[in-house]
């Protein structure tokens, strides 16, 4: 009983001073840039409650350095001392061995045997006190004058080693209410150490959050967040029937369901989530001790620190994320002297940034060093024979780079204690596609370099796109969908051609190479089965006189098509592992429970890739991917291109893709009228439409009974731009060549060979639909206030 | 020699008696829709739903490389608990939970070949028939070959 009460106390100590030593990591780093004397004062706290918790649980060691930590940071505080960089390191070596002790107190249940007498001496002398032996042992002679608390670690102490002052068994157990019970000095410590506690959380902010959260075990978590699988599930079976079943209660229900569980996995999504900045934290500590030996100067620029992920991906991205951080300092930043000569500042610049888009969490690690030297791989790739001549004539600078991804390439002259072993960035690389994320890199020589990553937010229920192939329907996972592409009866041959038995398909200039996906999974077509002719290698284009379904993913930087038989919608599925038996089979990633009930396979876009023989980096082929190499300021922007009004009077209009959510064909039976707005019941919500055409008052309207509609995201709320067809993805450099005076367009540009209105959407909708923005920035400011 | 009845789960298989002891059974069910599974081994029959469960369903028949079940017959499914999750068998009929003493168990006979030997712990000599008994894990592992 005394153990287990000991054993939970020790396990609260272990995780509330884990967070205190990270806070003081923090703190340390502020303190050195803009010394602060509310800072010195908070450190000064944590390193008191620290002290005073580790002596009532009978910690000597721990509370011994502890003690002349806290009689330096004492005197800074009083003003007696300054703070320089001696006295800093030296503080940052204590909390590095406090870590060190807790960790043995984690693993062996004690605070280790070393008792770290020279850096107490160290401390002591920089606290000038001369004198470090009188601090060593600050059981005997503490200054501070909370002797309560070292009287009670005294007497817990004995009570753990010898046995002797405390009562036996059953007095023991029922005065085991509080946890230190049996001893009454040692209470009094209790409540000294809760005092101190107490009195060191409000100041760092701690104290009001401590009354509005709880700890929570994170396996109950996890288990949470599989029952809402569960639930998802569930629920996408009940909305197929409830679309069957035309009962208005049970459709009532059904959706009142459908909510419900909306919301409950976005609060359970919600609870598992952290900001990126619990792992960025631990990065000004590691920078400054790394520029440091490197004889380097780094200041550390973090932007979206708050933007949240899922526990289980935080975790996933530390190690990959420390790998870069550290390749950046040591590889990237240049030392002061050669930045100077180049015309920089001495003081290198390493940017953090992270933020959501589409779905998908952004993390950018850049440096402003001397960027990656393309010419320097391309040898070194040749002097190990990782490609030959020949290739390395036929490849990209991009895929040049892409090297430095294989395992054992380093270009570092110098193996050094923290990099230019070679092994990292193919396990960078290896841990964030595991997770479904993909890295790639922008580097401009003498400039710097950035490393982008994409993370999905969470791994346990995932967007898809399910698509039907052979009678089956399977579940493609939406992070390696890039778009769909449909080819209209008898256009296949003009976009696709066949070089030597293998099919690519020309998407805007770029060739894709093209897979079948009955094909790549050996299942013969339905009807060709019944047909009795499974022979399903026998799949040419020239067979293919319908229309083609084709999904364009995105595999290891490289995208290529996939011809499906038909394409459905999309769905939130659960991802179940496959059993053993099938673990091997790499073109699935697992298996999920469909709205239907039946069990649907999730395609291994990486595995489906590779087992094509497409993708695989050791073999680049030229122009596989549509990889693009500019930095992000030359990249031409992905543009949808819709047209309004018929024949001659039509008018082209570019939309920037990355506010499109998706496009839809909507009857106009459908839409209905609210106040002076039209509107459609979409996806359980009511969606605004407005007209594009009426932006062109001259445009002749079509006569057809279906709109095509672009669905678009603005501040979080849907809207629909009604168009009367839509033409074209591009990506395209634009230049706005006539600037315009009609409200919400920018200006005209040629794309394509044809003048096309470039939309501002914000002003489109002021322009079309005044009363709505107006309502959007009401609900932002309602929401907000 | 303690001699302690045991209890059978029995099923048929082509006209064969076979069982499994009755604690490695989860459930008996009736037959389900299934996804077929591309690529895997011929085995591997299909994936279904058990209450939100993705349970792997192997076809006896071919695992025990008998002839082939005719189309007209749907299977009945037997699940079995594995260490890798529960594993569906299945059979074609399923017949009642026999408990029977180890004086009429034999071990394994030689004279059964391949495959089959291999997947086949014992025989009960029962009054009217044989009884042959399945070794689950071994049935429930396949090899990437077959």
């Amino acid at each position: 009983m005394s153990d287990l009460v000991v054993d939970e106390l020790v396990q609260e100590f272990l995780v509330e001073s884990y967070e205190n030593l990270d806070n003081l990591d923090r703190q340390f780093i502020v303190l050195e840039t803009e010394p602060n004397e509310e800072i010195i004062a908070s450190i000064f706290r944590t390193v008191h409650t620290l002290k005073g918790s580790s002596g009532f649980l009978g910690l000597n060691r721990l509370e011994a350095l502890t003690h002349v930590g806290e009689n330096l940071l004492s005197r800074l505080r009083d003003k007696k001392l300054e703070l320089t960089e001696e006295i800093t390191s030296a503080l940052l070596a204590m909390v590095d061995a406090v870590r060190v002790m807790l960790g043995h107190l984690e693993t062996v249940g004690n605070d280790g045997t070393d008792d770290h007498a020279e850096m107490i001496a160290g401390l002591a002398r920089l606290a000038g006190e001369g004198d470090g032996a009188t601090h060593a042992d600050p059981a005997g002679s503490a200054p501070t004058g909370d002797t309560g608390g070292n009287a009670a670690s005294d007497d817990v102490r004995d009570g753990d080693e010898g046995g002797a002052p405390v009562p036996t068994g059953d007095t023991h157990e029922a005065a085991g209410v509080g946890p230190a019970g049996p001893a009454p000095t040692a209470a009094g410590g209790d409540e000294a150490a809760v005092a101190s506690v107490a009195s060191g959380a409000p100041t760092s902010g701690a104290g009001s959050a401590a009354d509005t959260t709880i700890r929570v075990d994170v396996g109950l978590l996890d288990k949470l967040m599989n029952l809402v699988g569960e639930l998802v599930l569930a629920r996408n079976q009940i909305l197929q029937v409830s679309a069957v079943v035309a009962e208005a209660s049970f459709l009532g229900t059904s959706q009142r369901l459908n909510h419900i569980t909306t919301e409950l996995q976005e609060g359970v999504m919600k609870t598992r989530m952290q900001p990126i900045g619990n792992i960025w934290n631990k990065f000004p500590r590691i920078v400054r001790d790394l520029a440091g030996t490197c004889h380097k100067h780094v200041r550390v620029e973090m932007e979206g620190a708050e933007t949240e992920l899922d526990k289980t991906i935080i975790e996933a991205v530390k190690d990959p994320l420390t790998h870069l951080v550290r390749n950046a300092v040591d590889h990237g930043v240049e030392l002061p002297e050669v930045r100077e000569a180049c015309g920089k500042p001495a003081e290198g610049r390493l940017h953090l940034r992270a933020y959501h888009e589409g779905g998908q969490v952004n993390i950018e690690i850049s440096d402003d060093g001397g960027g990656i030297d393309v010419a320097r791989i391309r040898e070194k790739a040749l002097s190990r024979g990782t490609v030959t001549p020949d290739q390395v004539t036929r490849m990209s600078d991009r895929e040049i780079l892409d090297l430095i991804f294989l395992p054992g390439f380093s270009t570092a002259e110098t193996v050094s204690n923290l990099s230019g072993r070679g092994v990292g960035m193919d396990v960078v690389r290896t841990n964030i596609e595991k997770i479904g994320g993909s890295i790639d890199i922008n580097t401009t020589l003498g400039q710097g370099t950035t490393f982008r990553i994409k993370i999905p937010l969470t791994l346990a229920i995932i967007p898809a796109l399910m698509v039907k192939t052979a009678g089956d329907s399977y579940a493609i996972p939406q992070v390696n969908l890039l778009e769909l592409v449909r080819i209209e009866e008898g256009h296949a041959a003009a976009s696709i051609s066949e070089i030597h038995g293998a099919l690519v398909y020309r998407l805007r200039g770029e060739l894709l190479p093209l897979l079948y996906l009955q094909q790549e999974l050996q299942v013969a077509p339905a009807d060709e089965v019944a047909a009795g002719q499974g022979d399903v290698s026998d799949t040419a284009v020239s067979h293919h006189d319908g229309a083609l379904n084709i999904v364009i993913l995105q595999a290891d930087n490289r995208a290529f098509g996939l011809v499906v038989d038909d394409i459905l919608d999309t769905e939130e599925i659960v991802v179940k592992p496959l059993g053993k038996l099938l673990k091997h089979i790499s073109s699935f990633a697992g298996a999920t429970i469909m709205g239907d009930g039946r069990v649907g396979l999730i395609l291994d876009v990486l595995g489906v890739a590779g087992n094509a023989g497409l993708g695989t980096s050791r073999e680049p082929k030229n122009g596989s991917g549509a990889v693009r190499q500019e930095s992000e300021a030359n990249r031409g922007q992905r543009l949808l291109l819709v047209g309004t009004g018929t024949g001659e009077s039509e008018r082209i209009a570019a939309m920037p893709l990355s506010s499109v959510n998706r496009l839809e064909e909507i009857p106009l039976s459908s839409m209905e009228q609210s106040g002076n707005q039209k509107v459609v019941q979409y996806r359980e919500t009511i969606m605004p439409i407005v007209w594009l055409a009426d932006l062109f008052p001259n445009a002749a309207t079509s006569e057809s009974e279906t709109a095509a509609v672009v669905v678009l995201s603005i501040d979080g709320h849907t809207i629909g731009v009604a168009v009367d067809r839509i033409i074209d993805v591009i990506e395209e450099r634009i230049v706005v060549q006539q600037v315009s005076n009609t409200a919400g367009i920018t200006g005209s540009a040629v794309v394509q060979g044809r003048v096309t209105e470039i939309l501002d959407l914000t002003a489109v909708l002021s322009a079309l639909a005044p009363s709505l923005l107006a309502n959007l920035s009401r609900d932002k400011a309602s929401i907000g206030s | 020699m303690a001699e302690r009845a045991r209890q059978y789960c029995t099923f048929l298989l082509d006209e064969h008696y076979f069982g499994v002891d009755v604690l490695r059974v989860q459930e008996v069910i009736r037959y389900q829709q299934m996804t077929h599974v591309p690529l895997a081994p011929a085995v591997v029959e299909g994936l279904i739903n058990l209450r939100g469960q993705i349970v792997t369903a192997l076809d006896l028949r071919r695992r025990l490389e008998l002839s082939e079940r005719p189309d007209d017959q749907l299977p009945m499914n037997v699940v079995v608990r594995t260490d890798d999750g529960p594993v569906s068998f299945l059979v074609d009929e399923i017949g009642d939970v026999v408990e029977v003493g180890d004086e009429i168990f034999e071990r394994r006979l030689d004279t059964i070949r391949g495959v089959p030997g291999e997947l086949i712990e014992g025989i009960y000599k029962l009054e009217d028939r044989l009884l042959l008994i399945l070794d689950a894990d071994k049935a429930a592992e396949v090899s990437r070959a077959d």
